[in-house]
Formats: C-alpha cells, sequence, structure tokens
C-alpha cells in the first residue's frame, strides 16, 4: 500500500516513464519522419492566421531530449523544485508532442483543438463539480452518471412535449428544457440522499441503485414516448458575448459557444467562492471531514449533507442537459456513455478542488477531442483505440494520483448522534 | 452497515442472550425481507405499466366530464394491461400460463394443468428450461461480485471481465491451432482460457488498488468500457484480420469447434454449463468458509485493519479476491461463447455486469443465496419478451423492477416499514464497500 516501502517514490515511476518514452521517440522518430517533413500549426481561423511550421523531426527529437534531460532529473532528485517543475513541463509537452507527430506533413488548428477540448471538457468539469458538491460534505456519489443520464432524457422528454405549445419561441422552450433537466437530476439526487442519509445505506450501493435506475428509467421513456419524435433536433442556440467575441484570434473560437459551456465557468467559480470563502462552505467542508466537530458547534450535519446532495444533482442534471439539449438535440440510451464516471476521476485528479477538476476535465476533453483529430488527419490508429483512450487515461491519473490526493475525511461514511 | 463507528468497522455479532433456537415469527419476518423487497418492487413496476398502459389524454376528458369516477374509468385499462404484463412476464419465465390453449402456436410442447372457463391454466416446459439457461451466466457472475464483497470490493467489472473471458475462450474455441484437440482437452482448454482473460481483467484493478490505492470502482468501471472498445476492435477489425468472421453478414467470430462446445443435456437447450454454475457455487462457499486462504479474504473484507495486525498481507488479498472474482466472470462469459452461442458479436453482454451486482446484492452475498437470485433475474428477463408481445410494454420496465428490487435490499428498513417487519437487529449481515481510501 504505501509506496515508500519500496524504496521507490513516484517522482521515480514519473522519471522512469520519461526516460523511456524520450529514448522511444529518440529511436523511432527518425525513421519515421523525413528531415523535410513539417507539421503546420494554425493558430486562428482564416488564411491570416499566425501559423507556426515546425519540422517535425527536429521538434521531436528536441522534445524527447527534454524528457531524457526530466527523466535524469527525476532519477537523481537532488532539487526537488527544479524536477517537479521539469518533470510538470514534461507532462505539458506531451500534448504539443502527440499533435506535432499526428501533423506530419498536413496542417492542424491548434485554436480549434483548444476549443474542441474545452467543448468536450464540459460535462466533465460539470459532473466533478457535482461530485465535489457531495464529496466535501461527505457523502460518496458515483451515480452522477445516473443523474445525467436522467437530466438528458427528461430534459429532452420536457421539450418533447414542451415545444409544440411555445411554437413561437423555441429559445424560452429549450430554456425551460434544461431547468427541468437540472430538478430531475436533483430528484435523483434526493433519492440518492434519502437512501443514504435517512437509511444509511452503503453510499456505493446507493449511487449504483440510482445508476441502474436512471438506465432502466431513461431506456423506458425513450421507447414508450420518444421514439415518434418529431422534435427537429434543435439544440441549444450560441450567444457570442459582446466585446469579448471581437477579440482577435481566440474571440470568434472561445466566446461564440453554447450557453452551458458557459455556465460550466460560472459554476466552477461559484463554487469555489462558496466553498473556500463563505461560512456556509466553511460548514459544509467541516461536514465532510469531521461532523461530530461540526454537529458539537450546532451545524445540521444531516440537513447539510441532503442540501449538497441534491445541489450535486441539479448540476449534474445540468451536465446532462449539455448531451441531450446543447449537443446532440435528441435522447439515446446511455448516451452519457461512461462520462459520469470520468467526471469522477477528473474531481480526484483535482484534489476535490473545482479548479483542479476543471484541469481534469481538460485533461479528459483532450483524450476525447484528440479521437477525432486523429481521424480528420487520417492518423493509421482503429477508432476504437481512440475511444479507448479516455477511459485509459483515467486509470494512469488515478493510479498516479490517488495516493497524493486525500478524500474528504468522513466521505462514504453515514453520520450517527452519538 | 448501521454501525460503522470508525472508517471500516463492522460489529462483531453480539450474543443476544435470550436466543431461541426454534424460529420465531420476528425472525421469519426478517429472513421474508428478500422476497418482499422482490414483490414491493414488482407493485412498483406495476405502478409504471399502469402509467404507461393509460391514455391520458381520454383520462383527462372523462376527468373534466365525469369527475373523479371517468377518470378512475380511464385507468382501469391500464390495470388490466399490468395484469395481463404479470401474467405474460411469469408465463415467459416459469412456463405457468393462463391463456387459451387454441392461441399456442402449434409446434409449443405444453401441459394443460387445469381448464378453467374457455381459458386453462397450462405449463411450458420450453419456458423454463429456457430461464435456467439464462440464469446460468447470472449464476457465476453474481458468485463474482459476491466474493469480492466478501474481500469489501466492489467489483463493477463483471462486464469487462465476461468480455475477456468470452474473448480468450472463442479464441481457443475455433483457431485452427486447437482444431485437433480431442474434446476432453478442448473444452478444459476452453474455459481455462476463460477463467484466465477474467482474472487478468480483475487482476488490474485489484493491483492498483493494491499498490497505489486507486479505488477499484472507477477502474472497473474504465476497464469495463476499454473491453467493450477492446472486443469491438478485436472483432470487427478487418485489417488486420483478428477474429472477424469474413464469410457472415453480421460482425462477429466464427463459430467454435464441436470439441469446445458444452455438451448438451438430453434434448434440451440445457449444457453442461449448468452443472459447472453450481459446482462452482458449492466450490466458492467451500473456499470462503473452509479455506485459510477464504478466512482471510472474509478477515479483509471485515476490517482490513485488524487483518492487517493480524500480519495478513491486505495487498495480496485485494489482488487475489479480484483475480479469483474475475475468473469467475471470465467462466461465465466463457460459458455463454461455449453453451449458448458458440460465437462472439461485439456488444454481447451489454447489462450483464449490473445484473451481476444486483443478484450479489440481492443474495447478500451468500453463496447458495446466489442461485434464486440468478433464477428470478433469469426469469425476468426471459419473460420480458413475451411481456412486450403481449402487454405491448418495453422491455426496459424489467430494468426498472430489477432497479425498484436492488434499491429495497439495499434499504431494506423501507421494505421493513412498509410490511411492518421488526428494525434489524445488531449483528445481522451487513455488505461492507469503503469510501474513496
Amino acid at each position: 500500500m504505501n509506496p515508500q516501502r519500496f524504496q521507490i517514490t513516484r517522482v521515480h515511476v514519473f522519471a522512469a516513464f520519461f526516460i523511456v518514452v524520450g529514448l522511444l521517440m529518440l529511436w523511432q522518430a527518425p525513421g519515421n519522419f523525413e528531415a523535410d517533413t513539417i507539421s503546420k500549426m494554425s493558430f486562428g481561423l482564416g488564411k491570416d492566421a499566425p501559423l507556426w511550421e515546425a519540422p517535425t523531426r527536429a521538434t521531436l527529437l528536441v522534445i524527447a531530449a527534454l524528457y531524457l534531460v526530466g527523466g535524469v532529473l527525476g532519477l537523481v532528485n537532488r532539487w526537488p523544485r527544479l524536477t517537479f517543475g521539469a518533470l510538470l513541463f514534461n507532462g505539458i509537452l506531451i500534448f504539443p508532442a502527440i499533435l506535432i507527430g499526428a501533423a506530419a506533413g498536413k496542417q492542424t488548428n491548434m485554436l480549434t483543438m483548444l476549443a474542441e477540448t474545452l467543448r468536450l471538457a464540459t460535462p466533465i468539469a460539470i459532473g466533478a463539480t457535482a461530485g465535489i458538491w457531495a464529496e466535501r460534505s461527505g457523502v460518496v456519489n458515483i451515480a452522477i452518471e445516473g443523474m445525467m443520464l436522467a437530466g438528458a432524457c427528461f430534459g429532452f422528454t420536457a421539450l418533447f412535449f414542451i415545444e409544440p405549445l411555445l411554437a413561437d419561441n423555441t429559445n424560452l422552450a429549450l430554456f425551460l428544457s434544461v431547468l427541468v433537466a437540472v430538478i430531475c437530476g436533483g430528484l435523483m439526487a434526493l433519492l440518492h440522499a434519502w437512501l443514504s442519509i435517512r437509511f444509511k445505506t452503503n453510499q456505493v450501493v446507493s449511487g449504483t441503485v440510482i445508476n441502474i435506475l436512471a438506465l432502466g428509467l431513461t431506456s423506458f421513456v425513450r421507447r414508450e414516448w420518444l421514439l415518434s419524435t418529431r422534435a427537429g433536433r434543435i439544440t441549444l442556440p450560441s450567444i457570442a458575448l459582446p466585446g469579448l467575441v471581437d477579440i482577435p484570434i481566440v474571440g470568434e473560437v472561445l466566446f461564440n459557444n453554447k450557453p452551458i459551456f458557459y455556465l460550466m465557468f460560472v459554476m466552477l467559480i461559484i463554487t469555489h467562492i462558496v466553498l473556500f470563502y463563505t461560512p456556509f462552505g466553511l460548514r459544509m467542508r467541516a461536514v465532510g471531514e469531521h461532523p461530530q466537530a461540526a454537529d458539537t458547534v450546532g451545524v445540521n450535519v444531516n440537513g447539510m449533507r441532503y442540501l449538497c446532495v441534491v445541489i450535486s444533482g441539479m448540476i449534474a442534471g445540468l451536465g446532462g442537459a449539455w448531451f441531450s439539449l446543447e449537443t446532440v438535440g435528441s435522447f439515446d440510451d446511455g448516451m452519457t456513455g461512461g462520462r459520469g464516471f470520468i467526471a469522477l476521476a477528473a474531481m480526484i485528479f483535482g484534489k476535490w478542488t473545482p479548479f483542479g477538476a476543471f484541469g481534469g476535465g481538460m485533461l479528459f476533453g483532450f483524450a476525447d477531442a484528440l479521437g477525432t483529430r486523429f481521424q480528420i488527419l487520417n492518423v493509421p490508429v482503429p477508432s476504437q483505440w481512440l475511444q479507448m483512450l479516455p477511459f485509459l487515461t483515467t486509470m494512469v491519473v488515478l493510479a498516479g494520483l490517488v495516493g497524493r490526493a486525500v478524500a474528504p475525511a468522513a466521505s462514504g461514511q453515514p453520520y450517527e448522534k452519538q | 452497515m448501521a454501525d460503522t463507528k470508525s472508517e471500516t468497522s463492522v460489529s462483531p455479532p453480539k450474543p443476544t442472550p435470550n436466543a431461541r433456537p426454534n424460529l420465531n415469527w420476528a425472525e421469519l419476518g426478517s429472513r421474508l425481507v428478500p422476497v418482499l423487497a422482490v414483490v414491493t418492487a414488482m407493485l412498483f413496476g406495476g405502478v409504471f405499466m399502469i402509467v404507461a398502459g393509460t391514455d391520458w389524454e381520454a383520462a383527462q376528458t372523462a376527468f373534466r366530464d365525469h369527475g373523479l369516477g371517468g377518470f378512475v374509468g380511464q385507468i382501469i385499462p391500464g390495470i388490466a394491461k399490468a395484469g395481463i404484463a404479470y401474467e405474460a412476464l411469469l408465463e415467459g419465465a416459469i412456463g405457468l400460463g393462463y391463456v387459451d390453449p387454441a392461441t399456442i402456436r402449434a409446434e409449443t410442447y405444453f401441459i394443460t394443468l387445469l381448464p378453467l372457463g374457455q381459458n386453462s391454466i397450462i405449463f411450458i416446459p420450453r419456458n423454463l428450461i429456457d430461464t435456467i439457461v439464462r440464469t446460468i451466466p447470472f449464476i457465476l457472475a453474481g458468485l463474482a461480485v459476491a466474493l469480492g464483497f466478501k474481500c469489501g470490493l466492489f467489483n463493477i467489472g463483471a462486464e469487462g471481465q465476461l468480455y475477456a473471458g468470452a474473448l480468450l475462450s472463442v479464441f481457443v474455441g475455433f483457431h485452427p491451432i486447437f482444431s485437433g484437440l480431442p474434446g476432453l482437452i478442448h473444452l478444459p482448454l476452453a474455459m481455462l482460457a476463460g477463467i484466465v482473460g477474467g482474472m487478468i481483467w480483475g487482476a488490474i484493478p485489484g493491483f492498483l488498488k493494491a499498490r497505489t490505492g486507486a479505488h477499484e470502482v472507477i477502474n472497473t468501471i474504465m476497464m469495463n468500457y476499454i473491453a467493450i472498445r477492446l472486443a469491438d476492435w478485436l472483432i470487427k477489425s478487418r485489417e488486420p484480420l483478428i477474429l472477424l468472421d469474413t464469410t457472415a453478414s453480421v460482425p462477429r467470430t466464427p463459430f467454435i469447434n464441436q470439441t469446445a462446445m458444452y455438451p448438451l443435456i438430453g434434448n434440451t437447450s440445457l449444457h453442461l454449463g449448468l452443472f459447472i454454475a453450481l459446482a462452482a457455487v458449492g466450490l466458492v462457499w467451500w473456499f470462503l468458509y473452509r479455506t485459510t486462504l477464504g478466512f482471510e479474504i472474509r478477515t479483509v473484507g471485515a476490517n482490513p485493519h485488524a487483518a492487517r495486525y493480524a500480519g495478513m498481507s491486505v495487498s495480496r488479498n485485494f489482488v487475489l479476491a479480484m483475480a479469483l472474482s474475475g475468473g469467475l466472470a471470465g467462466l461465465a462469459g466463457a460459458g455463454e461463447v461455449l453453451g449458448v452461442q458458440h460465437n462472439l458479436p461485439p456488444g454481447f453482454f451489454a447489462g450483464v455486469g449490473f445484473d451481476s451486482i444486483a443478484i450479489a446484492l440481492l443474495a447478500k452475498t451468500d453463496p447458495f443465496a446466489i442461485i434464486p437470485a440468478a433464477l428470478l433475474w433469469g426469469g425476468l428477463i426471459n419473460g420480458a419478451g413475451l411481456m412486450q408481445v403481449r402487454a405491448d410494454l418495453s422491455i426496459d420496465l424489467v430494468k426498472i423492477i430489477q432497479a425498484f428490487i436492488v434499491m429495497f435490499i439495499a434499504a431494506d428498513q423501507i421494505v421493513r416499514v412498509l410490511w411492518r417487519i421488526r428494525a434489524r437487529r445488531g449483528g445481522e449481515e451487513a455488505i461492507v464497500a469503503r469510501g474513496w481510501s
């Protein structure tokens, strides 16, 4: 259990990993890429966008050299700060390295890649925020997947019924549907809270119940009522933020997006402020870390937990609406496809903090976006392998980081007054 | 679960001073809880049937025109539909039906038990046998999850382990290298391949948990998705050609050789896998309760701190339990390939993972109780098809009923309150699965 016992620390593992990768690149790059192959990286839209023409082989060799330097620093591990910085830099370098290798002899757009990553990170970051709300108050929520699914399904169902009534105002119908999705996520969470707080059911079991229930319920609703759908695949409209959208290069890509995308940032900021700068957040964290102490000073532990879990479910419901109402415009069985679970990993990656979770979301969003990008660039890798990427990333990240991340101490335990 | 005061402790069974040796009513009530949970879940499912079977626009109009009476009048067809649905579910599940014998297809063999009016109570052996065949993988997969629970591990990855086992097993079953072998060697080899595949798939999350502390719930789920994608690639890939049968019209692997198939029992679709599953139940019970390794696994599950203090290796037991659990699930996957399907299409095991969790919870992780729990599951799924035809209700309704069953099992206080059964005493069973750390 304790890596110290083996006299090999995580730094050594990471360092060895980078040395292996660096050596592999040194060995493979000259053979696979001609000296005059160029990867064109454009940073914007249109013809006059800045373009970086990187010689593929040389750039990869430089990165490989950096990996070796970082790896050796890690193995020696004499200068902890320098080593940490080097390893972190190496970690970030993975992203351009992959893209430069994939775009050999072709052109790829880094800015749209960023936008795509952000877009695909949205449900994961929102789901992770939902997880933070539940777990910081001491309730493990593996039901985010189910709550998202419920939000996606019932949000779309609501649109299906509201849209004919509000034919002249589609946007209002969509907005109301998102609201329904949020409420339905909250209701699923209420069931989770009821089972795990009132009945002290094991929280992982209770979460699994919610997941199974959501899967059955949403498939049932779809087969019974949604198959005859005439809803014309409408999705939430893009909103251009006035002023910001006129910023050159990035404006059009980052500030002309759909509402839930913006709401993700709002959620992250609000969660951060509530969690760390308000009395409410202090109580919430106290309930999650040491419920007895919180109870002693007069905090209603179970009431707090009910509230936080329901808020968690509402946020997850919003994440569900991203799938059906913002992206696809219809509902399919199991359309969340494991994003709720990946969100949990992102939450752990971010050490139960909103901005950390956003970082985790970006990582998984990148893995997701890479799949489509590889297909566009005709990289000869089977699509199923690319679909595995986010899941593999999750496992690697969890294995590498979870030992250092500390969960709220009381997470997973029902509270009983002594 | 009621007395988790510290992180993981489960209070030891307290000997009640005036415990009577023979069964009393309160105790019988406690034992009835799982049955009542199923009954309650069925009643809840009935509500969904009524909701789905009612014409709500007509009900609205009737309520406006004739008040509550008219409304109830409109609900009655929905209630009737629920009745039809449950009759069909029962008929599909165990073969007992109340139908007009003239409507049954000529080739179906049935026994008339009791003529009642125009319809008769009949028994169709074929349906019961199909249910039993459906039950076989559930027994093994449920056993796999239960074994994980015994070690305090929540193995959500049965689905992935089924795929891993089935993939290796089907490879051994059809590949020309193995085709000359006699059945006595080929079949055990194919089964072994299934077990090994599942074991590898299960041991990875176990190892990660033991070594890095990464929670098995997330890792097994990730392994599920990876297995699904991997199976999809292995079976569909043409360049390179791996497992695809290029002569088939749908993507699937070639059929396995006759020598690797489970022998059928008599003239039915029952196969050897039934006996293997039943033997596995006995074997797991013996392993858990009669061997040192099993004792260690249960100790680690009940209280890892105490286990470590007693000199047991918690890490080793995590890996061992996950590997054994995966092996059982892999055998379940192999059984479906060797006994029923004889090839492997992609997406074959969708949903079995969640089902096996539900079965393990329903059986309260008791190996022998897995058998009736799995039978219930097999029956529900087998009966769902007929229910869909007769009552025009989606098969997914069965999933809702299943979710309610698990919910009432997990939170049995709901059932106890509903059916007025005395509250749980300390020392009654508790299923342990821990938080993140």
